[in-house]
């Protein structure tokens, strides 16, 4: 079905057709047929108690759980964002919903049910320890490009793989759960300290019932020899999916992260609240990027999932740093800030995020680089997309404290609008408390870098295709780092052009 | 919604202080509706989103905190321009410093005149606009002042008014609670110049509701007293109609609290609002917040907010400006600065630029910027053998001039310059 929509002089016809494809008809819709073991309905401390049997931890882990849950039942759902809420009864959801066949452990991969093993094939995802990703040709002179997966399905990794190959280099990689009965001293150390379990109603609530997610400890000095990645696939009906991932890069340490979702077409929303913690240490780095993807609801805005996510890293050591990289293109609705606090001196945060809403979605999104540490450093940069009826937010705070003396921040939004249904909005914070930082805002596609538009310049080329190459050059820097099986959704989104942007 | 507890006893303990002035039927009428809408929102609270950057207690107490008389030894600004001058001191309207109202070409009255009779236009002008700006954020201070202002100026212009008129608002009383309120109506074409001074008392709580009809113009040009200790809480409201023209521009120094709000809706096509602000702040007494909401309701209109703000020894400098453009509000050309100056450590500026776009082919753009002064601007002066503390003055009214560009009157923004000028110099010593 082709619809015209009439847009503004300047957005051309090849960012429409993008966009529709990118949040067009929805392409992992399917559902998996497997027997699935449900906790009872609705939430209370017995529901908090059975997760926390089911997935065999120990008693202080009960107890941190439990606590977050009587904190939680004290929380107000926020009404700050800009978006129309409906009203969520969270007690007619399921907490935990696990396939029958994970009832007793797989040992290794092999003895996984080969219908959940089909359900990642066919998403492209295939959990096998192969050098290469399927179809996916290696580029010249990279012969080593891995990928390990942690496939979470509903409420439970279902395996991981490389995992012995990743030991022998020192590295951690499995679900949380398995941390938490195998490396607890490290769960206990970190969990809960870059986003306490109070820390709002989103993010105490899974602290309270969160059930699987991943666990990834880089030691001292090492460099992780491949990328790491979750896939999270929601597919039990009004169940609601809670995960965890913990992520420890020690001093001068290196690791890419990469996280996918999915979910079924059903036309009643479902709930996803998720926390990533994020700790960098001194002279480590941290690479975060996320294709977000989930169910959108149909075309009326029917169905789809409500996305509600705490994401924050912490570079608690000098010269640390941590690149948060987000495609947001799924959910009915979103409400997602990852977060820097730059606590260490040197230390540095960049965010980019592309968010493209269509039909009735609804999306607040941004950052919040909290300066603490001298000389720090942040960027951001924010593109936001609505068409349809969609409403689009970028929320934002920079925060520079009286000590972060000597920093740095650069922020530049744009919004583009796509016919006249939709809405763009922009809602930054800027906080400055010291004046030897700089602190700079702005929303205008004629503000990239004036460096390489001057380069650009100079070399013959008009404002407007300079600023274009400058675009999609940042865009295709970004869009390299996400994983192999985003490849096609990477290559239309380079088609999107900012031009026409309204601020 | 019900109010949070905490607001509901802080707003009944002020209310129960509260005795509504006598006046007209219209005026009672209009006073009881407006501590209607009080009691229904609350006064302000530190927790609302809408004051996180700056602290309404002393706003909301009974009895306002002293001032002390601040006399900068020179002439008052505007003093020399020939205009229609009223004066108020500590809020009582003083007929021995204004001129004769009569005669002047503009219909004008007290607001306290207009109040007593049973039958005046101004109602149906007083607190309308006041009403509709509490959609979508509460402004109590507007309301508690329409419930309580006993006095202001109303003025109707029909033509081009031939001189500017000057509202003087001195401040003698360390204790003075001013609370004043001020109607403008501007027919289809007509012009005005409007130019307001001075603190008005320790403690001012001021509204403004501006009519602009299609094609009127109106210009605003005001400079807040010096005075250190004085507190101001401002609301200017304007609704514009198609083809016409608003403009004001606002200088603040001193001051240990000044927010000014500003509601524009512009509501015919091509209407034009230029809104701007220069302050300057020196110490940690010093707190100063413009809180800005301009709805695009029409069709190719132009809005711009200029905000430049110096701050040094600790002063707080605040800016929350929003554009709102509404469905169908095609064509829109929104632009939005806030900037700061600081020129120490201790100093802060906190903002809070939004946008709310619901229209596709409109141009809207928005920058917000913080740091200290440019070190190579100053090297340069310096080398050209211009002393520091002159050079960083030199550079500090080079930022703030483009807030001053934005008066449409020449003569004005340079008797502003000079001013500022002066206190930089006389300030170096």
């Amino acid at each position: 079905m082709n619809e015209v929509v009439t847009t503004r002089e300047g957005v051309d016809q090849e960012t429409v057709d993008a966009v529709a494809r990118l949040s067009g008809k929805y392409k992992f819709g399917w559902n998996t047929e497997i027997e699935t073991e449900y906790a009872p309905k609705g939430l209370n401390e017995d529901i908090v108690r059975l997760i926390s049997q089911k997935n065999e931890e120990p008693e202080w882990m009960l107890d941190w759980r439990l606590a977050a849950y009587r904190r939680w039942e004290g929380k107000e759902n926020p009404t700050w964002p800009m978006l129309t809420l409906p009203e969520i009864d969270f007690q007619d959801q399921y907490y935990y919903a696990r396939p029958k066949s994970m009832d007793v452990k797989p040992k290794s991969l092999d003895e996984v049910d080969p219908k959940l093993l089909a359900t990642y094939e066919k998403l492209g995802i295939p959990l096998k320890e192969q050098a290469l990703l399927a179809g996916v040709e290696p580029a010249e002179g990279e012969q080593d490009r891995r990928v390990a997966v942690d496939a979470v399905f509903d409420s439970v990794s279902v395996g991981t793989t490389f995992k012995d190959e990743l030991a022998k280099a020192g590295v951690i990689f499995c679900s949380i759960s398995e941390a938490i009965r195998e490396h607890p001293e490290l769960v206990k150390k970190y969990l809960g300290s870059v986003v306490p379990a109070s820390d709002n109603f989103y993010a105490t609530l899974n602290s309270a019932v969160f059930s699987d997610g991943s666990f990834v400890y880089v030691p001292p000095g090492v460099r992780c020899p491949m990328e790491l990645s979750t896939y999270f696939r929601i597919n039990a009906e009004n169940t609601g999916q809670f995960e965890r991932t913990l992520i420890i890069a020690d001093k001068g340490s290196y690791v890419s992260y990469l996280e996918g979702c999915t979910a079924p077409q059903r036309d009643v929303a479902q709930l996803h609240a998720a926390v990533v913690e994020i700790v960098v240490e001194e002279d480590a780095e941290v690479k975060y990027s996320t294709v977000q993807n989930w169910y959108p609801g149909d075309d009326e805005g029917k169905g789809g999932i409500y996305n509600f996510v705490t994401k924050r890293a912490d570079c608690r050591g000098d010269r640390a740093k941590v690149m948060w990289t987000q495609v947001e293109t799924g959910s009915a609705i979103t409400w997602k800030y990852p977060s820097c606090i730059l606590r260490g001196d040197d230390s540095q945060g960049e965010f980019y995020s592309i968010a493209i809403t269509n039909n009735a979605q609804q999306a607040d999104t941004g950052t919040k680089m909290i300066h603490l540490g001298k000389n720090t450093k942040s960027r951001i940069v924010s593109k936001g997309i609505s068409a349809g009826r969609a409403q689009n937010t970028y929320r934002g705070l920079v925060s520079m404290h009286p000590k972060a003396t000597n920093s740095r921040n650069y922020t530049q939004c744009d919004s583009l609008l796509i016919g006249s249904g939709c809405g763009a909005h922009t809602v930054p914070y800027i906080e400055v408390k010291n004046n030897s930082s700089r602190v700079e805002h702005e929303a205008t596609t004629s503000k990239v870098d004036e460096d390489q538009l001057f380069y650009c310049r100079q070399r013959g080329m008009d404002e407007e295709e300079a600023v274009a190459l400058v675009v999609n050059g940042f865009c295709r820097d970004v869009l390299q780092a996400l994983p192999m099986e985003f490849a096609m959704e990477a290559q239309q989104l380079v088609a999107i052009s900012l031009e026409g942007s309204v601020g | 919604m019900a109010l949070t507890k905490p607001k509901q006893e802080m707003t009944d303990a002020r209310l129960a202080e509260i005795t509504l002035p006598e006046g007209g039927r219209w005026a009672r009428e209009a006073r009881e509706a407006a501590l209607g809408r009080l009691r229904a929102m609350g006064l302000p609270h530190g927790r609302d989103e809408y004051w996180r950057f700056t602290r309404p207690d002393s706003l909301n107490e009974a009895t306002p905190r002293p001032a002390a008389v601040f006399d900068a030894g020179e002439t008052e600004i505007f003093s020399e321009r020939e205009t229609i001058h009223v004066t108020f001191v500590d809020g009582v309207f003083a007929p021995e410093e204004s001129d004769t109202l009569e005669g002047t070409g503009l219909e004008i009255v007290r607001l306290a005149e207009a109040m007593a009779s049973d039958i005046h236009w101004a109602k149906d002008v007083y607190g309308k606009l006041e009403t509709r700006g509490h959609d979508p954020v509460d402004r109590p201070f507007a309301a508690l002042n329409s419930a309580t202002a006993t006095d202001g100026v109303v003025i109707r212009v029909t033509g081009k008014a031939d001189r500017p008129l000057r509202i003087s608002y001195q401040h003698r009383n360390e204790t003075s609670d001013a609370v004043l309120h001020n109607l403008v109506w501007l027919e289809p074409g007509a012009e005005l110049t409007l130019l307001e001074n001075g603190p008005a008392a320790a403690r001012f709580n001021h509204v403004m509701e501006v009519e602009v009809a299609d094609g009127a113009t109106f210009h605003h040009v005001r400079a807040q007293g010096r005075d250190h200790e004085r507190r101001c809480i401002s609301h200017l409201y304007a609704r514009l109609g198609e083809g016409s023209t608003f403009k004001s521009f606002t200088l603040t120094a001193n001051g240990a609290l000044t927010r000014n709000e500003a509601v524009l809706w512009l509501e015919g096509e091509g209407g034009t609002a230029h809104i701007a602000g220069a302050s300057m702040g020196d110490g940690g007494g010093f707190h100063d917040d413009d809180t800005i909401f301009v709805t695009h309701d029409a069709e190719g209109c132009e809005s711009r907010q200029v905000f430049k703000k110096v701050l040094r020894n600790g002063a707080t400098g605040v800016f929350q400006g929003k554009i709102l453009v509404k469905p169908g509000a095609q064509k829109t050309d929104g632009y939005q600065i806030s900037q700061s100056l600081l020129l120490d450590g201790d100093s802060q500026f906190l903002a809070k630029p939004e946008l709310e776009i619901y229209a596709d082919d409109v141009a809207c753009s928005h920058g917000s910027t913080s740091g200290a002064i440019d070190e190579t601007a100053l090297y340069y002066l310096r080398s050209r053998g211009i002393a520091k503390e002159e050079a960083t003055d030199l550079l500090t009214l080079s930022f703030v001039a483009e807030a001053l560009e934005e008066i449409e009157d020449e003569s004005i923004a340079e008797e502003i310059r000079t001013r500022l000028e002066g206190w930089l110099a006389r300030r170096r010593g």
